[in-house]
């Protein structure tokens, strides 16, 4: 806080206020129910924020010389944030994976059923932990590559901080029992007009951060954060129009109705695999695998087709959700056409990925970090070639609300972006904090194989247990009728479902580790001098001490 | 003109097609521009550059 000016402690001060005025607000109309408990969060945040500021608002100016730095606390705020989501956020996948194996978890409580930690769990994992890192990686690249400190030191902020309490209101929330019934936008409508105010700050952050940049070139990383950030933004406000039935409820209803609400569903749904789980995340591929590896990406013209193509045909692959039913048949066609064609630059991505690790594959094999960037895109490539390959209609007819469609999600969410992810932070940690190197490189190295190694046990789980799933409901006998029962299935499923829940697990265990690296890593005694030759960028009061390299 | 369900419908069929293949077309010609390949071999080596706090 002490980086903040005058004139931002004072507009930091008067948001904090007004928000508090808003959950008083909210808590005052909504009495005992969810929005009033929700006001009294926001109002909890706001002063405690609000103590936070003004323990150190008297404070001395802060130093001119700051604007020769990039500005990376709310980058260190945001890797605690990102991990304790991950930690969270797979808790709940865990326990919500043990309660389908073993029912008698949910404590016969109606806050710990299924339908209620299951978005808890998937809200946590997405928007907890990825959004988090996606913001916090945003403001490390955007700052490098543009050569230029953010815009200001208030926006950082109120971004990430305002980024969390959305998490926070949305996922309690769902143990409430609020919830719009829309796959991932379960939150509601208040959270997601919050949702859009941060949402707007982070876009005109990053687009007046780009415009003070001092490299002619907007390096290709960024193009995808930009991507990340105004498609977000365009689907978040258009699928969840809603009109709530009071101010003083929780509750709405959707402006779309019948099939168009399904249709303007999965338009916003795979868009936000597209652009929140995929654009953003390539962004940390063409930024930190180039640098760990220390090569220049493969081709870099390859990379600015594969981003147009991307761009291009994700926004029309939505449908492709929706075979089968009351869609009509020409807009199943063309979700299912531009799902194949996106196999296209997809693999064009992760080729370029690989190809940029040719002659590097023997620091793939010494360096853990660089390993987990790798085997991320490898991961990328294999969801991509599935996801292109379930969208087909004939295929989705065994697949279709199957595990294998969880266990493709997961394929992408656990090797995809949970791997580059912590790869990326991996990479980030030691050199926002000017470290030479994480506290413990076996610890890297064991939370890579808990990783590998519950990525494959969930997924290999999941494709056994979703193609079984598919073939029983589509068996019928001579006389045509169903063979077996949904309880059969069930049945079948059962040791799969356990075999998932110890996959998720040791992924769990894996988060732990990595926190807990992370931790010691700031702890440890600061700044070893910058060795020669090292992969981190140097720092500019470091770099006048020259030491042994490691 | 009526702007019905089905006017939206041959919008898309037809000029849903074109603009793809317009965009597509103009993709490739700014990437493949002569006159871009500096500017893109500098960036692709740029972020090496080991220098840490923004640019004056």
């Amino acid at each position: 806080m002490g980086q903040l000016t005058s004139g931002e402690r004072d507009l930091a001060g008067l948001v904090l206020v007004f928000m508090a005025v808003i959950g008083i607000a909210m808590a005052a109309m909504g009495g005992m129910e969810p929005l009033g408990i929700h006001g009294v969060m926001v109002l909890l945040c706001s002063v405690g924020l609000l103590f936070v500021l003004m323990s150190s608002a008297f404070g001395p100016a802060p130093d001119p010389a700051r604007l020769s730095k990039y500005y990376d606390d709310p980058i260190k705020v945001g890797v605690g944030f990102t991990l304790a989501w991950a930690i969270f956020g797979m808790f709940i996948g865990v326990w919500a994976a043990a309660q389908l194996a073993w029912p008698s978890l949910n404590f016969d409580t109606s806050w710990a059923s299924f339908g209620r930690i299951r978005p808890a769990h998937t809200s946590g994992v997405i928007f907890g932990f990825g959004g988090n890192a996606l913001i916090t990686t945003s403001y490390h690249v955007v700052q490098r590559t543009s050569r230029a400190r953010l815009a200001d030191q208030f926006s950082p902020w109120f971004v990430l901080l305002g980024f969390n309490l959305f998490c926070l209101i949305a996922v309690s929330g769902y143990f409430l029992g609020v919830t719009q019934s829309k796959e991932y936008a379960e939150a509601e409508w208040y959270a997601d007009i919050w949702l859009v105010v941060v949402w707007v700050a982070y876009f005109v952050l990053y687009v007046r951060t780009l415009a003070r940049r001092k490299e002619p070139h907007i390096y290709v990383a960024n193009w995808y954060y930009m991507a990340f950030i105004l498609v977000v933004a365009i689907l978040h406000i258009v699928n969840n129009l809603a009109v709530p039935i009071s101010f003083t409820q929780a509750k709405s209803y959707t402006i779309w109705a019948g099939v168009q609400d399904s249709m303007v569903q999965w338009w916003y749904g795979h868009n936000a695999v597209a652009f929140f789980l995929t654009a953003g995340f390539l962004a940390m591929l063409y930024y930190y695998l180039p640098k760990r590896a220390e090569r220049p990406i493969f081709s870099y013209r390859l990379s600015i087709l594969s981003f147009w193509g991307i761009t291009f045909f994700y926004m029309w692959a939505g449908s492709h959700h929706l075979h089968y039913t009351a869609l009509p048949h020409w807009v199943q066609n063309l979700g299912m056409t531009f799902s194949v064609m996106l196999l296209v630059p997809s693999w064009a991505s992760a080729g370029n990925a690989l190809l940029t690790l040719n002659g590097a594959w023997h620091k793939v094999r010494d360096d853990a970090t660089l390993r987990f960037i790798m085997m991320a895109a490898f991961f990328y490539g294999l969801s991509t070639f599935e996801g292109s390959f379930l969208a087909i209609r004939p295929v989705n007819s065994l697949s279709h609300y199957t595990d294998w469609t969880v266990g493709h999600v997961h394929a992408g969410a656990l090797g995809w972006v949970a791997m580059i992810t912590f790869g990326s932070l991996y990479t980030l940690v030691p050199s926002i904090w000017k470290r030479q190197r994480m506290y413990s490189a076996t610890l890297v190295e064991v939370h890579f194989w808990l990783a590998l190694v519950g990525t494959l046990i969930y997924v290999f789980a999941m494709w056994n247990s979703g193609i079984i799933q598919g073939l029983m409901w589509r068996t019928y006998s001579e006389d045509n009728a169903l063979v077996y029962s949904f309880v059969d299935t069930l049945v079948a499923m059962y040791p799969y479902y356990i075999a998932r829940a110890f996959g998720g697990l040791l992924f769990l265990i894996g988060a732990v580790v990595a926190s807990y690296n992370v931790w010691m890593t700031v702890r440890s005694p600061s700044p070893a001098p910058s060795p020669a030759g090292d992969d981190l960028p140097i720092g500019e009061h470091s770099a006048t001490v020259p030491s042994a390299a490691e | 003109m009526d702007f019905t369900h089905d006017t939206i419908v041959a919008i898309s069929k037809s000029w849903g097609l074109f603009y793809l293949i317009g965009f597509s077309i103009c993709v490739i010609v700014y990437t493949f521009l002569p006159s871009n390949r500096k500017r893109f071999e500098s960036a692709e080596r740029e972020i090496f550059d080991k220098e840490d706090g923004p640019w004056k």
